[in-house]
């Protein structure tokens, strides 16, 4: 994995069109499926650009990846679907505009599960993302391209989106460091929608301190995004004796629990004032997630049409027959499956019994949330129950929901929670989850930078 | 109990065309997913809902004019295109 530092090093006596160059040599070598489209030759210009002393900013001469749900103007941005595969967006999302203002270099657009709907990257179009560590088994989802191609040493810094762990996921599972900030810190303006309520774009990276510093760039004030707190962060780390509440209710499974536990036994405890908080909510947590999720979808979705972008059909029939005909050969099954649940959850006489109470639990669960975060600085869980999966070992839909439990509350409450790499079992990465209060990304990055000192000493 | 006849329904609400044989496989995922859903009948009623986590309501500004998206970008991504403007299909019958 390379780091900013390391990257920065390497310019001082390199060339960056050298480097950049290298960096596409060993993407298009590769097996793990990270990008759906490369962007060489502006990459490469921008790399000229930066040699001549031209291209500045924060981020000046990094090599960035970025989610292809976020807009890129003259990019083509599929979403991991057939129904936008040839879509070429018009404009850049608020993100991208940041980072072409700080001199990033934007490699390429990273593979996904379609419309972001999925844990394991296997509903893309453009085929399955392959873990870094054992390619028989999966990335995580839904933004297995940015999490393979950092763990890949594809590239140094990445962009991925959160609806229900999409970022948090695919950190755990290729060992890498991944943040889903606050609601609302992060304009979601050029973000492709899936689930408005819930999703944040997010940085995600090889260290701690990379991913605050990204963090630095994206967050802040945008008015096309209506639900844009108008919040800036800067990276100033706190050192103290944090209070960490671990949350009962998140667990998993034995290769997962061990490797948690050893990590609270042996840094946690000795370091930190440790408690332990009870969730009652979350017993309702994951249904309640997916109601919402599916029926923000249902509404979302239905600007696919076939009319102004995306799979289109060579002749225009009537309006039912033409919709309905390109939305069942554009969209995938697990999009399809959200879309029509979504639209059950919404329709006359559901409404009350699914939509309405889905949000009720959501209220539950921002309560527990802020009664544990009154009392503890940060709270922290196994991010995923499970080591990553084998390709195709989650074949029924309702199973691979269940894989999201410990991650949905998180957007549920709108809370910022980052996962970091806590060691291996049987060669594969475990990702730990901190969790905090809403806009402190700064307690959370600065309790993550010690457990990333300690990790590391350990290993 | 999702009957054949509900999965053509919410299909239809979605507009989503549907194959006969996706039709029974849906049907039996919706049932499964569905009663899992079910435990929210647990929760008690008494409860505020919450739409947004930070409670905002309408956020104004002002009205002033800016530059449009550029117009050939936009229409280059339409497969249906007439004298500068989208074309789609026709809305009533006959």
């Amino acid at each position: 994995m390379i780091t900013i530092a390391e990257w920065r090093e390497k310019l001082e006596s390199e060339r960056c069109y050298d480097l950049i160059s290298e960096l596409f040599d060993r993407i298009e070598r590769s097996k793990l499926n990270a990008f759906i489209t490369l962007n060489k030759e502006e990459a490469l210009r921008l790399a000229e650009e930066y040699d001549k002393g031209k291209l500045k900013g924060k981020l000046a001469g990094i090599p960035v990846a970025v989610k292809d749900c976020i807009s890129t103007r003259g990019l083509r941005t599929t979403c991991g679907s057939k129904m936008l595969h040839n879509y070429i967006p018009p404009f850049d999302a608020h993100v991208v505009e940041r980072l072409k203002q700080e001199g990033a270099i934007t490699i390429g657009k990273t593979n996904m599960d379609e419309f972001a709907m999925g844990t394991t990257t296997e509903t893309s179009y453009f085929g399955v993302v392959r873990n870094p560590y054992d390619l028989d088994r999966v990335a995580g989802g839904s933004s297995g391209g940015s999490g393979a191609c950092l763990g890949g040493d594809e590239s140094v810094l990445a962009l991925g989106s959160d609806t229900g762990g999409s970022i948090r996921c695919p950190a755990s599972f290729c060992g890498v460091v991944g943040l889903k900030p606050t609601y609302g810190l992060v304009s979601r303006y050029g973000l492709i929608p899936y689930a408005n309520s819930l999703e944040q774009i997010g940085p995600m990276a090889c260290c701690v301190e990379d991913c605050a510093k990204l963090l630095e760039v994206i967050a802040g004030r945008d008015s096309r995004d209506s639900t844009n707190a108008g919040v800036e962060f800067r990276f100033n780390p706190v050192d103290k004796k944090f209070k960490v509440g671990i949350i009962r209710e998140m667990g998993g499974n034995d290769d997962v629990m061990g490797k948690f536990e050893e990590v609270v036994n042996e840094i946690i405890k000795p370091n930190f004032e440790v408690v332990e908080v009870s969730m009652p909510s979350f017993k309702y947590a994951l249904p309640a997630y997916y109601i919402i999720a599916m029926s923000e979808a249902s509404s979302n979705l239905a600007r696919y049409d076939g009319v102004r972008y995306g799979y289109a059909l060579d002749k225009l029939d009537t309006w039912t027959k033409y919709f309905s005909k390109v939305r069942a050969e554009g969209f995938g099954e697990e999009v399809k499956r959200r879309i029509m649940l979504g639209t059950y959850a919404l329709s006359a006489g559901y409404y009350g019994k699914y939509y309405l109470k889905a949000l009720k639990v959501r209220t539950l669960v921002k309560r527990d949330f802020e009664r544990a975060l009154k009392d503890c600085d940060v709270l922290i869980a196994p991010t995923m129950p499970a080591l990553p999966f084998k390709i195709g070992e989650l074949a029924d839909p309702l199973t691979m929901y269940k894989m999201d439990v410990n991650t949905v509350p998180i957007n549920l409450a709108g809370v910022p929670a980052l996962s970091i790499p806590i060691g291996f079992v049987k060669g594969l990465p475990v990702g730990m989850q901190i969790i905090g209060r809403y806009f402190e990304e700064n307690t959370i990055l600065s309790f993550a930078l010690k457990i990333e000192r300690e990790v590391k000493h350990e290993i | 109990m999702i009957t054949k006849e509900d999965v053509y329904h919410i299909a239809n609400l979605a507009k989503i065309e549907l194959k006969e044989d996706e039709v029974e496989k849906f049907r039996q995922e919706f049932e499964k997913i569905l009663e899992y859903f079910n435990i929210l009948d647990e929760v008690p009623e008494d409860v505020e809902p919450t739409y947004q986590v930070h409670n905002l309501s309408n956020v104004f500004r002002e009205d002033n004019p800016a530059e449009p998206l550029p117009r050939e970008e936009v229409l280059m991504n339409a497969k249906h295109v007439e004298d500068g403007y989208f074309k789609g299909p026709k809305i009533m019958e006959g």
